[in-house]
């Protein structure tokens, strides 16, 4: 019993552990995006501020992105969603023999890696578009229609899945039934099939537009020059960061967390008709009119008041506080990087004094080895803050965003345009260029080494 | 064949017949089979420049198949040891990644499934969903946040005293790793959850009235019973682990890529899109051949991994 | 309006499975006409045929003279009505019913007012704007009635509607679809595997077995004059005998088994030979055909014991032993309020009439 009790109590240590794996770093990123730190950080907090919700909301690029996904996300549901319908009814009509040949073909693309789908999808329209000799700004070689393609391809297939649960819940006696009382198929699919679908098609809906919405790896092949939030995303979040990437991922979880509440306030409501249906059937129960008031549900009304509540304290704390802190931080910090200064400058003084001594007692093989270690410690991360000179309201930022570019976007390094057009734009356009081309051969090599070293 | 097709017409009308005959058609012919056979015919192709393309000039070759086992042909290595190495790196890493996310879920999922009741336990479950639509990038992003050189974790353990220079998680990988085991870990544990949440309670109840200590109650019954959903969520996780783009691009180290990252290079960097393909479909041939050998290994069918 | 269904030799294969073999059936203009059998059997293929959602692999459906061919089921003048009543769970009741007009495109004030009418016919007024979901199992099955009837068809198919009901409701609902059939006047073509329903309810019952039609007659000569061994042993219960014929005087055969020589009648059949002597036959008794002999005489007489007995309030069931048959046979009583003297484990003599055994040629017989 005892023994029983250490499990339990081991298990929900180790299930309290995972809930903070899950959440801490999601967590961590929202608090960053309130800190006034321009690099996303949370130690030291320095000021509580809204500001990096405005550089968002100010991101041109970041908007664009934006806006091309929602376009995409909304191409791609209008894609997507008949395919994976038109897929799943397809399933129930297959003969047996042919079901699991089929079933393998459509459930593939969930499988295959996403980067394998969008290279395929740029291959073939590509090839498509030479056959037809359309020229580079047609519709082959557009990154809104190859992206939509591509994304579908896969995305049908989870819209599929979402219709086969539904559909396995349908009796076919229903269409029949349709059919019988002199429907024509399409009416029988229009007014018995469809409305049974809806639910479905709802979800699949949601479904579609968030995957396309989030995808990266298809995405990125096939985008060519347009810039998707994705793409924008990946470039920003690899040569250098600000907190304005937190405030989105802050957007999007608390949307996420409404969306979420809001889904199961309908299914709750959905069940309880479901049961209040049930006993009225069974004659336990009069009708009752089914309450539609779902704004007073709990959930709903927590979720609210801890949305608003968190506005009201963003609102306040931004606009009251924001500027005075930030002074005090500055001077703050103008105090601890002046005495750091002063400290740096009298340890070097003083270890200059020390090797200077050493120096004329010792060979000079020994003095170059304390070179060495002077050098280390000028190149470690302490040294490097407080340089005077660099913007002062954030010393220790200027440091990291650099320090930022050298762990991210190492593997990019070795080619210069990458840093000025890290959507990929300018790489894909340059295939096309013949010069290019022929010089390439002789890069390849020294190119895999560099990014390997 | 005709009465098929006559059976079809008559079933589903010609409108709606004819509007899922081309449905499906396109679907699984113009996006998914013909795009992937033109993708490996052209990885067989000669890198020449696009205008050439189908021209005589693109001929077959094995060259970029050949790159990829032996390496330049300058090089002076006996195999292409840099690219073979970080393909090996790939699945090894990956095959690690998924199993940790197995260790880690399959506790989780069970106490969720079985140990956790009412309002407490629904919300648990339906708060596992939100990580799940923050984008994968932004995932990484996190990670990012919390390992950099200035980073939570680092500022913490200077704190503590444990450490006295912030350490280099991105450099040492850790950050990579951590960060993959998290992108997928949602696609581990709801295969898992429904699968034992599944299991009728009076089973276990009854292992356990029979004298059953815990670990044997897990070993013969739970997890027999929930087999379907971990081999499903392995698959998930080990095809998108070994093809994850975003995570190793913003939290990989410097001396690490992953194979995606090649594919990734010789597409946009060295523009040698041929060479991209034969690597994007070494990278599928790797995909089908697990998918296979978990199919054989654990029993299940296809579409019972992919749900 | 209502129409004759005419199936001329049809036959429905799937495969190499025959659901149907040669079915011929006139069913007349305005009859309840009902195909009984086990299930398995092959009726809900031939209602599906007449229905228009299969197409019979050889043979003709005609409604009304009209051959069936390539006419889909949306075209035939026939309604369906579901086993499971398939009603549109997301429409209204009065949506439902009207369904048909719907689709014709009837105007919306229309089609209320005739579901209305509908609904006082089914005795369900004022139950319109109800969810399908709330009506019970008997209120479904008449919604379900009222909107094949909507369809205005010439003949109305039921696919074992009343399956799914309680017992009580069940009988109730015979009367009820009885005096429908008779208000409306049209053909229904009702499908079941419940003897009683098909008794009960039709003017004319065709039995079926494995595809085949046995035997096409109304009520009272199926259960009297069965014209198989499947029959005889699938409407009622029966007792059955196995001989052989050994004597035949006009309608009447004497027929040679191990429990003794029983005579019975010799039943004609439809466009076949009656039996002669040296077949293989069955005598079919049925239990309340049987009776102890105490001082009567019987044309035919077994000796037997008394295994067990049933009180089943109207009847005492009473099985025997009898001697050279290795089966129980059973004997029904009606219970006039005497005490069956008759103990468990005495040896009665038992028999019954000439006029009430019934010998056919020998063949299979329906699953216990």
């Amino acid at each position: 019993m005892i023994s029983d009790r250490i499990r339990q109590f081991f298990v929900l240590f180790f299930v309290i552990g995972f809930f903070i794996y899950l959440f801490g770093p999601l967590i961590i990123m929202g608090l960053t995006a309130f800190n006034t730190s321009a690099f996303p950080r949370v130690t030291p907090w320095e000021c509580f501020t809204v500001e990096w919700f405005e550089v968002l909301a100010n991101d041109k690029r970041l908007l664009e992105g934006l806006k091309n996904s929602f376009l995409i996300g909304f191409g791609v549901v209008c894609f997507a969603v008949p395919l994976g319908l038109a897929g799943a009814l397809m399933l129930t009509q297959v003969k047996d023999r042919v079901r699991p040949w089929y079933y393998t073909v459509v459930i593939s693309p969930i499988l295959v890696p996403g980067v394998v789908l969008g290279i395929s999808t740029l291959l073939f329209w590509d090839r498509v578009g030479l056959m037809f000799g359309a020229s580079r700004d047609s519709i082959f070689y557009n990154g809104f229609f190859l992206t939509i393609v591509g994304q579908s391809t896969f995305i049908a297939a989870y819209t599929m899945l979402v219709f086969i649960s539904r559909l396995q819940r349908f009796d076919p006696a229903q269409e029949e039934a349709a059919l019988d009382l002199g429907a024509t198929h399409v009416q029988s699919f229009r007014k018995v099939l469809l409305p049974f679908l809806k639910p479905a098609i709802a979800s699949a809906t949601v479904l579609a537009f968030l995957a396309s919405f989030e995808n990266y790896n298809t995405t990125v092949f096939t985008s060519i020059g347009t810039s998707v939030l994705t793409t924008v995303l990946a470039s920003k979040v690899r040569y250098g960061i600000d907190p304005s990437i937190s405030a989105l991922a802050v957007s999007i979880v608390v949307l996420t967390i409404f969306g979420a509440a809001m889904h199961e306030v309908f299914k709750r409501r959905e069940e309880a008709e479901a049961k209040q249906a049930e006993l009225v059937a069974a004659g336990l129960q009069k009708k009752k009119k089914v309450q539609r008031q779902w704004f007073i549900d709990p959930a709903v009304i927590i979720i609210l008041l801890v949305f608003i509540a968190g506005l009201g304290t963003a609102f306040f704390a931004g606009t009251m506080g924001v500027d005075e802190c930030k002074v005090a931080v500055k001077e703050q910090k103008q105090a601890a990087t002046k005495k750091r200064v002063e400290a740096l400058q009298k340890r070097n003084r003083e270890r200059k004094a020390a090797e200077n001594a050493a120096a004329e007692a010792k060979r000079l093989e020994r003095s170059q080895r304390t070179g060495t270690e002077n050098f280390n410690t000028i190149f470690s991360n302490d040294n490097l803050k407080p340089q005077p000179g660099k913007k002062i309201d954030t010393p220790r930022t200027g440091t990291e965003n650099f320090s930022g570019i050298f762990d991210s976007g190492n593997l990019q390094q070795q080619s210069g345009q990458e840093e000025e057009a890290p959507t990929g734009t300018e790489n894909f356009q340059g295939i096309f260029s013949s010069d290019n081309l022929q010089q390439q051969s002789g890069q390849e090599q020294p190119k895999t080494e560099d990014a390997n070293q | 064949m005709s009465s098929y097709w006559q059976d079809y017409f008559k079933k589903n009308g010609l409108a709606l017949g004819l509007f899922m005959l081309l449905a499906v058609l396109i679907w699984t012919l113009v996006m998914i089979i013909l795009p992937q056979l033109y993708m490996m015919d052209f990885s067989f192709r000669a890198n020449v420049p696009p205008p050439q393309w189908g021209s005589e000039t693109h001929v077959y070759t094995l060259e970029h198949y050949r790159y990829l086992i032996y390496g330049n042909v300058n090089s002076t290595d006996a195999i292409n040891y840099i690219d073979l190495g970080v393909f090996g790196r790939t699945i090894l890493a990956s095959i690690f990644v998924t199993l940790i996310d197995v260790c880690l879920c399959y506790p989780v999922a069970y106490y969720l499934a079985h140990v956790a009741k009412g309002g407490w336990g629904r919300l648990m479950v339906m708060s596992l969903i939100i990580p799940f639509w923050v984008n994968e990038l932004l995932r990484a992003f996190a990670f990012k946040v919390m390992f950099g050189t200035g980073g939570v974790i680092n500022d913490v353990l200077i704190a503590l005293g444990i450490l006295d220079q912030p350490y280099d998680f991105i450099r040492e990988n850790t950050a990579l790793y951590s960060g993959l085991v998290y992108a997928y870990i949602l696609l581990m544990i709801f295969p898992i959850y429904n699968a034992v949440e599944s299991l009728d309670k009076n089973q276990i109840e009854a292992a356990r009235d029979m004298g059953s200590p815990w670990w044997r109650i897990h070993w013969r019954v739970v997890i027999p019973h929930a087999k379907p959903g971990i081999t499903s969520g392995c698959t998930m996780v080990f095809m998108l682990t070994a093809g994850a783009l975003a995570a190793p691009q913003i939290l990989g180290g410097p001396s690490s890529l992953w194979f995606t990252q090649l594919v990734y290079k010789w597409f946009n960097n060295s523009a040698n899109w041929a060479r991209g393909s034969a690597y994007a479909l070494v990278l599928l041939i790797l995909c089908i051949v697990f998918v296979l050998l978990m199919m054989r290994f654990f029993k299940v069918k296809l579409g019972e991994i992919a749900k | 309006m209502s129409a004759d269904v005419k199936l001329e030799d049809v036959w429905i294969r799937f495969g190499e499975f025959v659901a149907a073999r040669e079915v011929n059936i006139h069913i007349q203009e305005g009859e309840f006409f009902s195909f009984l059998g086990p299930s398995g059997c092959g009726k809900t293929t031939l209602l599906r045929a007449v229905s228009g959602f299969l197409s019979p692999s050889e043979g003709k459906v005609l409604i009304g003279g009209n051959d069936m061919a390539g006419i889909g089921p949306n075209k035939r003048p026939t309604a369906l009505i579901f086993q499971n009543l398939a009603l549109f769970p997301l429409m209204k009741v009065w949506e439902n019913i009207a369904f048909a007009l719907e689709v014709k495109g009837v105007g919306k004030a229309e089609r209320r007012k005739r579901a209305d009418e509908l609904l006082e016919l089914i005795a369900l007024p004022d139950q319109g704007d109800k969810m399908v979901n709330e009506l019970s199992g008997g209120q479904k099955q008449r919604v379900a009635i009222a909107r094949a009837l909507a369809a205005e068809p010439d003949v109305l198919l039921l696919d074992e509607p009343l399956s799914a009901l309680d017992l009580k409701l069940r009988q109730h609902m015979r009367t009820e679809l009885r005096e429908i059939q008779q208000r409306v006047g049209i053909t229904f073509i009702y499908i079941t595997h419940d003897q009683g329903e098909a008794l009960t309810m039709s003017d004319h019952v065709a039995v079926m077995s494995q595809g085949v039609i046995e035997q096409v007659s109304d009520g009272n000569t199926i259960y009297n004059a069965p014209e198989s061994s499947f029959v005889a042993s699938f409407v009622g219960e029966n007792n059955h005998f196995a001989g052989t014929v050994t004597h035949v005087d006009s309608d009447f055969v004497v027929v040679d088994t191990p429990s003794g020589s029983l005579r019975a009648r010799n039943i004609k059949r439809d466009g076949q030979e009656q039996l002669q002597s040296g077949d293989e036959a069955m005598v079919f008794i049925r239990p309340e055909s049987l009776q102890f002999c105490d001082n009567q005489s019987f044309d035919n007489t077994l000796n037997a014991m008394v295994e067990r007995q049933e009180f089943e309030g109207n009847f005492w069931h009473v099985f025997l032993d009898v001697e050279g048959s290795s089966r129980t046979v059973s004997l029904s009583m009606v219970n006039d309020g005497s005490s069956v003297v008759h103990e468990v484990g005495t040896s009665a003599k038992i028999g019954c009439n000439a006029a009430l055994a019934v010998a056919l040629p020998a063949g299979s017989l329906a699953a216990e």
